[in-house]
């Protein structure tokens, strides 16, 4: 238990949190965006599963970074487009299709691994390149403080830049208006002249590339290969986040943060005499309690604005009482 | 108007049917896409299911724990709750069913009908937790049903793994469930159960409880308007509770069934899947239990022909996800067809009129 604690207030537990959380910060931006722009999207499970296959296959066979990063992220935006086509063009409904996508990304990855490398578990036999790990130059040399900023993969960095660039393009860019305000009133937009429909594929587009970079980290940096639903519900996870922080980036950073605290908390344990199974369930029972914890102020807050409410008006009661 | 009824229902079945011609069209252009011998290939995957007794017979056995979680899917969605708990809830009812079937002493009737029990009410309060978490505590169902699956399943691996493993079985398996659980088989060259009788009961339950019931009424009014249901003096929390009570209890009784039919011991490595096809066929039938048989056949039949094919042939059968998806997809795109489907609504009420106009 000691060591576990020592872990815990370790450098290695912070370095351990980013590498869990790297993932579900990239998705959960993803995430936001979408829906910033009024569409609740749960296919990002099957566009970082895609997207992981796809930099995998684009990076083995052309031994080249950036043709693995583009194969990627055009998975996964491929994917992203699908769910607009069926959902915004064809007015499917939005569960059903991210489902359909899921299962279409679960056994559609496997197929295309099957038939480029004639196995369906794991592309253990492609020589698949990874995403190089920055050091900082004058900062690695700090003592405390240099292990914690500097010694990342490239993806978290740009997972951490990730925040303030949805930021920005939420409340700064004409875009990000465009995007809240079809999410808020989609009439009231499209009376303004904005194509309700356009922004939300705009939204996709780049939600695509988010969950593609999410992806990719999963199979090119955090392992170097593709095994078969490697993703794991990340992008459950990731979308749960997103719910826990509302509509902000900065909150659904910090919950996306918290789940991936709950990885590496689950992974420190694992020193400790218990049964693999629940430090496994750890992150799920995490993301549950999240929910139920935000769901119980929430509740909180509407009773008290109701007592307000009903105490203004017994004031107002006693007030024209007295007068009459 | 009655009339438009009709076009619409004929409609239902079209859509049905083009959606899985050009699913079927998919596949065949990637069978030819992987394998050495296409034609080979496509004919194990659409005749393979018919060649030998066996295979028809694998058939049915695949169809039975679809009805289960197809008819409870359908409850739930037309009650407006999109719970995928029905995966978490068939797995944990088959552990639960593994744990009556090991350690209950009892007679062989009995015996059965206590573990599917105890299933069902184990997969009720799996299914129980996301409505909660949604109605007293605003959760997105979808989200904290997924969830709930990745904890129902350690929490069942956590008793299969440990508990209840058998050492000596040499892999990560239960211990055998007593002769005295399992059902009995019916036919003599199949594997086809009495786990079917059950899965036509569920499905009568469920027709005459969405249809011909108060509150399958309510369900309904609750599913299309939750705010008019309110409002009329329907409890929508207790009756949202209730339907995914129902579901999750169909789902694990569903589990239970599969065990005692077709396993001696427990032995999935993860989760089975059913609960998501159970989505999947609750749309193809279009949340209406009366059809789940129907497209619980038609899963069947792609599934037994997929995995005919992946054996005598080069081809995965992850082929399956995809037809299914494509299926899916299609099936639910309100705008597929429909500009078809407007245009003869709008020629027959034409011709009416002009009838009218004569006379």
């Amino acid at each position: 238990m000691e060591s576990v604690l020592g872990y815990i207030f370790s450098v290695e537990f912070i370095v351990a949190i980013l590498r869990m959380s790297t993932p579900l910060i990239l998705c959960s931006m993803g995430v936001l965006l979408v829906r910033n722009s009024g569409v609740v999207c749960i296919a990002f499970e099957s566009m970082m599963l895609a997207a992981a296959l796809g930099g995998v296959l684009g990076s083995a066979y052309s031994q080249n970074l950036v043709v693995g990063l583009l194969c990627g992220i055009a998975m996964s935006v491929v994917f992203a487009m699908l769910f607009g086509f069926f959902v915004l063009v064809l007015k499917a409904n939005n569960m059903l299709v991210s489902l359909a996508l899921n299962t279409l990304g679960s056994g559609g990855t496997v197929f295309i691994l099957f038939a480029f490398t004639g196995d369906r578990g794991s592309s253990t036999s492609l020589q698949s390149l990874q995403f190089p790990v920055i050091n900082i130059p004058v900062i690695e040399d700090i003592p405390i403080l240099g292990s914690i900023l500097s010694g990342h993969n490239l993806l978290t960095y740009v997972a951490i830049l990730s925040v303030p660039v949805v930021y920005i393009i939420l409340m700064k860019t004409p875009l990000g208006l465009r995007i809240r305000a079809v999410g808020e009133n989609e009439n009231a937009a499209e009376s303004l002249g904005t194509s309700a429909m356009k922004t939300r594929f705009i939204a996709l587009f780049i939600a695509g590339i988010f969950a593609g970079l999410a992806g990719m980290y999963m199979s090119m940096a955090y392992v170097v290969a593709f095994t078969r639903d490697m993703i794991a519900g990340r992008g459950f996870i990731a979308i749960a986040a997103q719910n826990l922080g509302g509509f902000m980036p900065v909150p659904t950073f910090i919950w996306a943060l918290v789940f991936g605290a709950s990885n590496a908390i689950a992974n420190a344990f694992q020193a400790i005499q218990m049964p693999p199974e629940f430090l496994q369930m750890f992150p799920y029972v995490a993301t549950v309690v999240g929910l139920l914890l935000v769901g119980m102020n929430i509740n909180h807050q509407e009773k008290k604005k109701t007592q307000e409410i009903e105490k203004k008006s017994r004031l107002a009661d006693a007030a024209h009482g007295g007068n009459g | 108007m009655n009339k438009t009824k009709k076009i619409e229902a004929l409609f239902f079945v079209i859509r049905d049917i083009c959606a899985i011609g050009i699913a079927l069209l998919i596949s065949l252009a990637l069978i030819f896409a992987v394998s050495q011998d296409g034609w080979g290939a496509f004919r194990l995957f659409i005749l393979g299911p018919l060649q030998t007794v066996s295979r028809m017979g694998y058939i049915v056995e695949k169809m039975i724990p679809l009805m289960f979680t197809g008819v409870g899917v359908c409850l739930m969605v037309r009650c407006g709750q999109m719970n995928m708990s029905s995966e978490g809830a068939f797995y944990l009812g088959g552990v639960a069913c593994a744990a009556a079937a090991i350690y209950l002493p009892l007679p062989a009737g009995v015996h059965p009908l206590v573990c599917m029990i105890f299933a069902g009410v184990v997969g009720a309060l799996a299914c129980s937790v996301t409505a909660v978490l949604h109605t007293k505590f605003h959760a997105l169902t979808i989200v904290t049903s997924l969830m709930m699956n990745y904890i129902c399943l350690y929490i069942g691996q956590y008793f299969i793994n440990h508990p209840m493993w058998d050492v000596a079985s040499g892999y990560q398996a239960s211990y055998k469930y007593t002769e005295s659980a399992l059902l009995p088989r019916l036919f003599s060259r199949t594997n086809i159960h009495a786990g079917l009788f059950f899965a036509i009961a569920v499905v009568i339950f469920g027709h005459i409880l969405l249809e011909k019931s108060t509150f399958g009424y309510r369900i309904k009014m609750v599913g299309t308007n939750p705010r008019f249901a309110k409002y009329s003096g329907i409890n929508v929390t207790a009756t949202i509770i209730i339907c995914e009570l129902i579901g999750g209890f169909l789902a694990g009784f569903g589990g239970a069934v599969e065990q005692l039919g077709m396993y001696k011991r427990f032995e999935y490595s993860g989760l089975s899947g059913h609960g998501f096809d159970g989505v999947m066929i609750a749309v193809i039938a279009g949340n209406n239990p009366k059809y789940i048989p129907l497209a619980a056949l038609f899963l069947a039949y792609v599934r037994v022909g997929a995995e005919a094919m992946a054996r005598m042939s080069d081809v995965p059968p992850e082929l399956v996800s995809i037809v299914q998806s494509v299926v899916i997809m299609l099936v639910v795109a309100e705008k597929f067809l429909a500009g078809w489907k407007h245009r003869v609504i709008a020629k027959e009420s034409m011709k009416d009129l002009a009838l009218t106009e004569v006379k």
